[in-house]
């Protein structure tokens, strides 16, 4: 088969069947990250302290200036280390540090080659399943810091207005903070989400079955189609329409957000 | 009896910064009271600690004789019950704090409708108990004299009709005593009568009132008792024509002057 038109109806197929495991894997992730990032979110602003409650009597009793440094190390501890936050912001560290290529193929041989335990299979589903996790948990660690920016952004009165109203905590963040925070972070949010579209493709250094896999097999022979670079190429194709589709569905909803002002 | 018995509040910010030092006052019910004094007095903070926004290091807060706050107990200091407690008073805020997202009468039936949901026959009686809450709303904007305006959010609102919302707001939770902290402060000149004359109506129906505020006539006229605070303290209290017409100290008659050539 060496004319375009007949090359065409095959290529166009198995490309299809890649970018539909390339959008499984970028809507698991949305659905896994957004609220995990919340949560991540939460804990990267934990001002839990293990030694919350000595706090007022060591600061009565203790005055800083008179201690050594070991000793205000031994104050810090008990009046300011936040395990919670310390610990969040260092995962966060870690998983924004390292590249998103590294963390696929800790993640998908790390448990195979180390415990002896490959514990994701050796199919596409498990390779599907690795993926998602490593996703998942990228983007939450992305998306929690902007959730925090957001919520951070809200003024202050927003939050008061509501103790002095009765609300409880979690009442005003649902019902106060949570749609201005949304609002703020509709254009950040976009930044990634169509990132995430391009990113999906980095599961094919771990063999995912995706769109740019599915075009690079005619490149080795497959169908009975060899040395053909056209289809790697047309995968961009179907790049551009999909985050087309989703700039304007990002765009509608930054314009429903624009009702009110924040 | 009266309703509110302050006794000898005192706060102190950072270790050093000492914003109130020992605050004695008390309030009769329908009493309206104008706290004056330059910036940085600590009128903002009083009113902060009654509404236990912020919590004192000593002192106590009592109404109707009971004991809402002291220092010295910690059992009157737990963060659920506070929730309640605060349902005692009222704030209407500097710079308002509306929830942007609402509509002006949203705004107002917000709290009422989550505190309706906390009652045993909620979920019989849901359709009766949010028409009473919305026509409650819908009077007390008529009340301020936004009847025409109540669906508009606050960004299509002036900042005059903006705080005179607010103060519906704070109105819909009946609360014994209610707080303006500077209602005006925030408002252009021209925007401050129509809020001032809200306040003005609300003395006449003797709601028990304390106001922070600047504006030495309005207190003078309003009010039934003046507050000077300077650095801390109380330095001067009585009849509000009294106060500012005759001032008994040398510091208030000084800040009264100052006033004056203003």
């Amino acid at each position: 088969m060496t004319t375009f038109s007949e090359q065409f109806p095959i290529v166009f197929q198995a490309l299809n069947v890649g970018f539909l495991q390339t959008l499984k894997l970028f809507a698991i992730t949305l659905i896994g990250a957004i609220p995990l990032g919340l949560i991540i979110a939460f804990g990267s602003m934990s001002n839990w302290s293990a030694f919350g409650f000595l706090r007022p009597v060591v600061l009565k009793h203790v005055n800083l200036r008179e201690l050594t440094w070991w000793q205000k190390v031994q104050v810090w501890f008990v009046t300011d280390f936040k395990p919670v936050r310390l610990l969040t912001r260092l995962v966060i560290w870690v998983v924004r540090g390292t590249p998103l290529m590294l963390q696929l193929l800790v993640i998908y041989y790390f448990p195979g080659l180390v415990w002896k335990n490959n514990i994701w299979g050796s199919g596409e589903t498990g390779r599907f399943v690795a993926s998602s996790v490593a996703f998942v948990f990228n983007y939450a660690c992305y998306f929690s810091e902007i959730y925090r920016g957001g919520i951070q952004g809200v003024p202050k009165g927003q939050q008061e207005a509501g103790q002095v109203l009765g609300m409880t905590k979690s009442q005003i963040f649902f019902k106060v903070t949570l749609l201005q925070m949304v609002k703020k972070i509709v254009p950040p949010m976009s930044n990634e989400i169509i990132t995430l579209v391009k990113d999906t493709s980095l599961s094919r250094i771990i063999a995912l079955q995706e769109v740019i896999w599915a075009g690079q097999a005619f490149m080795k022979g497959s169908q009975g189609i060899s040395g053909a670079i056209w289809p790697l190429f047309f995968t961009g194709v179907y790049y551009l329409i999909f985050s087309g589709i989703l700039t304007l569905l990002l765009g509608w909803a930054e314009r429903k957000l624009d009702y009110f002002k924040a | 009896m009266a309703v509110l018995d302050v006794k000898g509040i005192c706060k102190t910010f950072d270790k050093n910064t000492v914003v109130l030092r020992g605050i004695d006052f008390s309030l009769e019910k329908g009493e309206s009271v104008a706290i004056i004094g330059s910036s940085g007095s600590g009128k903002t903070t009083l009113l902060r600690c009654l509404n236990f926004l912020t919590t004192p290091d000593e002192g106590k807060i009592l109404v109707n004789g009971e004991t809402l706050f002291d220092a010295d107990d910690p059992a009157t200091q737990k963060e659920s019950e506070i929730r309640r407690k605060r349902l005692h008073f009222g704030l209407v805020f500097q710079n308002f704090n509306l929830f942007p997202q609402y509509t002006a009468l949203q705004n107002v039936m917000l709290a009422s409708e989550l505190l309706a949901k906390e009652q045993p026959d909620y979920h019989t009686r849901k359709k009766e108990l949010h028409e009473e809450i919305r026509q409650n709303a819908e009077k007390l904007l008529k009340d301020v004299g936004l009847g025409e305006k109540m669906n508009l959010y606050p960004h299509q609102l002036s900042g005059g009709q903006q705080q005179r919302v607010a103060i519906a707001r704070a109105l819909a939770l009946k609360p014994d005593i209610l707080c303006f902290d500077e209602p005006t402060s925030a408002l252009d000149p021209e925007l401050t009568g129509e809020v001032l004359r809200v306040i003005r109506s609300l003395a006449e129906q003797k709601m028990t009132m304390i106001i922070v505020t600047h504006e030495m006539a309005f207190a003078r006229d309003v009010a039934d008792r003046v507050i000077f605070m300077d650095g801390g303290v109380i330095v001067e209290q009585g009849a509000s024509h009294q106060v500012i017409e005759h001032p008994t100290q040398e510091r208030t008659r000084q800040f009264l002057s100052r006033y004056a050539e203003n």
